[in-house]
């Protein structure tokens, strides 16, 4: 039975099929697919090297470990922990993201021992300085944008659906986002990003792809450039662990002070 | 050129009129085709070098942080109330529709800055101003408090009198144009913020917006300049010119050829420039009133001597041929003299201002070609009749020249005397290059940003780049000490209105992270706590606006921004100087760096004047050369020295007396100048040579034969020259209107010195000479000319 949801879901794709199929309608079922194949993986562990280049070529590093937790029908939780710079070290931040409303966000600063909630709607500024907003670096839910579907193209070796989305939060920093999709895996590869005055603000390229679980694909390698800036962040992933055991309690705000 | 072959020439010359007549115009097409490649750049950063130390230094510290270019609204509401719904509700609007700005990165208003407080352990971050249809009074009080009591918003978008506002945008500009939108870019930016700005006031007719900001100041160059060429040039070409030439030579055909003439030289001279990849810019666009200044005085010489000849009965042609004959050498002198000293303008720091001089050299070349070609051509099919009186001005200078001559012992004196006085004032005139005031009060420009550093903000600045060298050490807690109390010394400077620092930030969430607790309103005092706070901060803020304009990438440096008041360059070195002994003094261990756009142009006028000096120089050697060449004559050439420096003197001592500043357009005028003076003395002289060697006149004679030949053609192409460049004082662009003034002044000057101090001086050099000759006999005949 399942089996055979899934075909009739992947015949859906099929262009025979998408001949009544309106752009919004194609857009947005390519988006479902993607979040499908990309469910069912509970929480995960990782780390990730931050590397931010100025304009002039100067480089500094950054390092932290996230975890997260998978969340269904909503944003997923997240945990970040820093651990360089060495002032930072300890630093924990926990969301809990939504798609369109502010995401519920806590700070535990080692230096004061305490745990701050932060409140504010600002989902579209840097991530510790580099190029990535924090609403790039969130989860993607099928929810927090509306779809329309392109065209097929071809990115290097890979055949792709052309996808622009429009995000649906309205503090979001973008009008629109164009997708590349690969046709074969469902995984986004390249993301180009239009400002809130629809010029281009950034281009992510997500490479190095490696299947975990024998089922889930994740980029190690995440490069952001700024075309207005002319700056650059590169995320580089590794240590990926999924399915750990950590459940809900592991990411609340008592978890907090508790995490090294 | 030998007399034969110039004869030669001007018969080959009225033989072939037609062809040649089709050559020229086929010629000014050939040059015309440049304009193809018409190019112009509205950026300020055209008059620096690209190795300008200070360019380089400012061009670092954008590429470390983020770019300064900016467009100001500045919003006053007529009832003086900025904390109204309303208006808080328009600048809301405003603020939102700016982010719709071509190329902007970034929008700061009291509505949308980051207002952060705490609520227990919670810190809330969020708009100042969130939803202003439903505030009530109090909450308007509130806010308006807040506004004015936040150092950050302080003299720098709101008035302390709460009166006058500003939504201030960043722009962030390409580096290097390539695209014809891209070139365009700050057109295109100024045409969106002047239609945002007039639906502000069509939304609210309660407000009045005005703007000001460095793309606003990019923009006016271009704009004030053309103003320039669609009202100034007509005047010129089609007024002046024709009144002047209609005067000298009383011939329509004469008035429309040099008309035609000084056309071709200008097109000419903009379309081979253009061809060699030269771009349109303020200094720039007034070539054309100078080449139509320079360029009639060529057609003035061989038209004058042309009609002279007809009237004593010559043929159309033998008319032609002898005012060639004699007019080709001095007018080829002349012009190559008057290219020499354009082209000394290339040794000026400030590339616009090379550009202005090859234009106008070109122009000065062309001007001859075609003089010498086009215009007999021209006059030959053109039917001329010429009336059988001369005019009777022509008369006026014999009796001017009896006059110098008794008077000669007390005019040298006198005018000597006068002129040491004058000289003494040099030494009053200051350089400054304050680029607002590159405007006249007319340019909007101007006078919005005039109103806003009266109202509410200065619009120049000092960005002050302290480097730890260490990452992440702008947390330190002895860095962020020593930060605060620079910052805290600055804003006791009476230049500086506003004072941009990250203490503020460090000290606002210091106070949020202990419950608003103003006792906390001070520096975190652990290093990991403020490196905390940064990063908790940094995550809070939206799009545009982090904090990047103030930290640098691996936090190892911090900038601190001075806003300053209107200051001279010479205010503002001093201001740059108090900035390094402050850190010398009390925080030597930093590396510190000092930049903004205004600290280029404080400084550029000592380096141009250095630069410029030299290229003054290497003409003055030229000329000099030459003219002894010409007048075969080592004892006149240095002689002539006097007649020729001697009005820049004398016109930078007036200035002195009446101005005193000197920006970077005044810099060149002695080298511009030199070349155009140097035309009267070489007339003069060589009058007074032919009369004493050819005519075996006494001196005395020979200046009464130097005032009758060309006293009055000198006196009329002076006033020509004056005319022309005393338009350029029209011009909005005070670049252009102080060099027109100064020109004008120092080729009137050159007249007077040359009618009352040049003869007085010949005469007496001789009479010396001639005491030597009765004692040493040898010297006498080894003297004689």
């Amino acid at each position: 039975m399942r089996k055979l949801v899934l075909i009739l879901s992947l015949l859906s794709l099929l262009p025979f099929n998408a001949i009544a199929e309106t752009a919004e309608e194609k857009g947005t079922a390519i988006a479902k697919e993607a979040e499908r194949r990309n469910t069912g993986w509970e929480n995960s562990k990782a780390k990730m090297v931050m590397t931010l280049i100025s304009k002039s070529g100067d480089k500094s590093v950054r390092q932290i470990r996230v975890r997260s937790l998978e969340v269904e029908n909503d944003g997923d939780k997240s945990l970040t922990i820093f651990d360089e710079p060495k002032d930072v070290e300890g630093t924990a931040f926990l969301s809990f993201s939504h798609a369109t409303v502010p995401d519920e966000q806590w700070l535990y600063l080692p230096a004061l021992k305490r745990v701050k909630r932060i409140s504010s709607s600002n989902k579209s500024g840097p991530f510790m300085g580099s190029e990535f907003a924090f609403e790039d670096l969130s989860s993607f839910e099928v929810d927090k944008y509306t779809y329309k579907y392109l065209r097929d193209d071809k990115l290097g070796e890979h055949e792709v659906y052309v996808v622009e989305s429009y995000p649906t939060y309205e503090h979001s920093g973008y009008t629109r986002l164009i997708n590349y999709i690969d046709k074969k895996e469902y995984r986004i590869m390249k993301i180009e990003f239009y400002d809130r005055k629809n010029a281009l603000l950034k281009v992510l390229e997500n490479t190095d792809y490696k299947k975990f679980l024998d089922q889930f694909w994740r980029a190690t390698t995440m490069t952001m450039d700024n075309v207005q800036k002319g700056k650059k962040t590169v995320l580089n992933w590794s240590d990926y662990e999924f399915k750990t055991g950590v459940d809900e309690s592991d990411f609340s705000r008592n978890a907090l002070k508790r995490i090294r | 050129m030998s007399k034969t072959k110039t004869v030669k020439f001007a018969e080959w010359i009225i033989r072939w009129r037609w062809i040649v007549l089709i050559l020229s115009v086929l010629s000014v097409a050939g040059m015309m085709t440049g304009f193809s490649k018409f190019d112009f750049k509205s950026d300020y950063r055209i008059f620096f070098s690209k190795e300008n130390p200070e360019l380089l230094a400012f061009e670092e510290m954008q590429d470390t942080y983020s770019k300064a270019d900016n467009v100001m609204f500045v919003i006053s509401p007529k009832d003086g109330k900025v904390f109204s719904k309303e208006t808080l509700s328009t600048i809301k609007w405003l603020t939102e529709e700016a982010w719709q700005t071509p190329r902007s990165t970034r929008v700061d208003s009291i509505t949308n800055y980051q207002y952060t407080y705490a609520e227990g352990d919670d810190m809330i971050v969020e708009d100042l101003v969130l939803d202003p249809e439903n505030l009530s009074q109090a909450d308007l009080e509130r806010i308006g408090n807040i506004a004015v009591s936040e150092p950050q918003l302080i003299n720098r978008l709101i008035s302390e009198n709460k009166q006058v506002t500003a939504v201030n945008v960043t722009i962030e500009m390409p580096d290097d144009p390539q695209t014809k939108e891209e070139k365009e870019a700050v057109i295109i930016i100024a045409n969106f913020v002047r239609d945002l700005a007039a639906q502000v006031e069509e939304r609210n007719p309660n407000l009045d917006v005005r703007l000001t900001g460095m793309i606003m100041m990019n923009v006016s160059f271009p704009e004030a300049t053309l103003g320039d060429l669609q009202t100034l040039v007509p005047i010129m070409a089609l007024a002046v010119i024709p009144l002047f030439m209609w005067f000298m030579v009383r011939s329509v055909s004469g008035v429309i050829t040099s008309v035609i003439l000084n056309g071709f030289s200008i097109i000419g001279a903009w379309g081979i420039f253009f061809m060699f990849g030269g771009y349109m810019s303020g200094p720039a666009m007034s070539t054309p009133i100078v080449i139509l200044t320079m360029g009639v005085a060529d057609a003035v010489h061989i038209l004058v001597t042309f009609t002279q000849r007809m009237r004593q009965g010559d043929s159309k042609s033998e008319a032609m041929i002898e005012s060639l004959r004699i007019n080709m050498a001095p007018v080829f002198l002349t012009s190559l003299t008057t290219v020499i000293g354009f082209l000394s303008m290339n040794a000026s720091d400030v590339p616009p201002l090379h550009d202005f001089g090859n234009i106008v050299a070109i122009g000065v070349a062309l001007a001859f070609v075609y003089s010498v070609t086009f215009l007999p051509a021209l006059i030959m099919v053109l039917p001329v009749k010429v009336s059988a009186k001369e005019p009777k001005a022509y008369h006026w200078m014999d009796h001017f020249g009896d006059w110098v001559i008794a008077k000669r012992k007390v005019l040298l004196p006198v005018v000597a005397i006068t002129s040491i006085g004058v000289i003494l004032f040099i030494p009053n005139n200051q350089l400054n290059d304050e680029f607002v005031k590159y405007f006249s009060k007319e340019v909007p420009f101007r006078a919005d940003t005039d109103y806003t550093s009266d109202n509410l903000t200065g619009i120049y600045n000092i960005f002050v780049d302290v480097k730890t060298g260490e990452s992440n050490g702008i947390s330190d807690p002895e860095f962020l000490k020593d930060i605060e109390n620079f910052s805290n010394e600055a804003k006791t400077w009476p230049e500086v209105i506003h004072v941009e620092t990250i203490t503020n930030i460090m000290k606002r969430l210091n106070k949020n992270m202990h419950g608003d607790d103003p006792d906390w309103y001070k520096l975190p005092d652990q290093k990991d706590l403020a490196a905390q706070y940064l990063l908790l901060y940094e995550m809070s803020l939206p799009q545009g606006l982090d904090l990047t304009n103030q930290i640098n990438l691996d936090k190892s440096s911090t900038r601190v921004g001075l806003t300053l008041h209107n200051l001279s360059s010479n205010e503002l070195l001093v201001l740059e100087d108090k900035v390094y002994d402050w850190f010398k003094e009390n925080a030597p261990q930093y590396d510190i760096g000092a930049a903004s756009s205004n600290m280029m142009f404080a400084h550029i006028g000592e380096r141009n004047i250095k630069s410029s000096l030299s290229g003054t120089m290497i003409a003055l050697i030229l000329i000099s050369v030459i003219l002894m060449f010409a007048l075969r004559s080592f004892k006149l050439g240095v002689l002539s020295l006097i007649p020729n420096l001697l009005p820049a003197a004398l016109a930078f001592g007036i200035w002195g007396m009446f101005v005193a500043n000197v920006g970077m357009g005044l810099s060149v005028v002695v080298g511009m100048t030199l070349g155009i003076v140097v035309d009267d003395t070489v007339h003069f002289l060589s009058k007074y040579l032919r009369a004493r060697r050819e005519k075996g006149l006494s001196p005395e004679d020979a200046v009464r034969y130097a005032f009758q030949t060309v006293g009055m053609a000198l006196t009329v192409t002076t006033i020509v020259l004056v005319a022309g460049f005393y338009i350029m004082t029209l011009s909005d662009f005070t670049m252009n209107s102080e060099m027109g003034m100064m020109t004008a002044m120092t080729i009137a000057i050159a007249l007077i010195v040359d009618f009352l101090l040049l003869p007085p001086l010949l005469i007496k050099l001789e009479e010396n000479e001639n005491a030597e000759t009765r004692s040493d006999s040898k010297l006498a005949e080894s003297t004689t000319v």
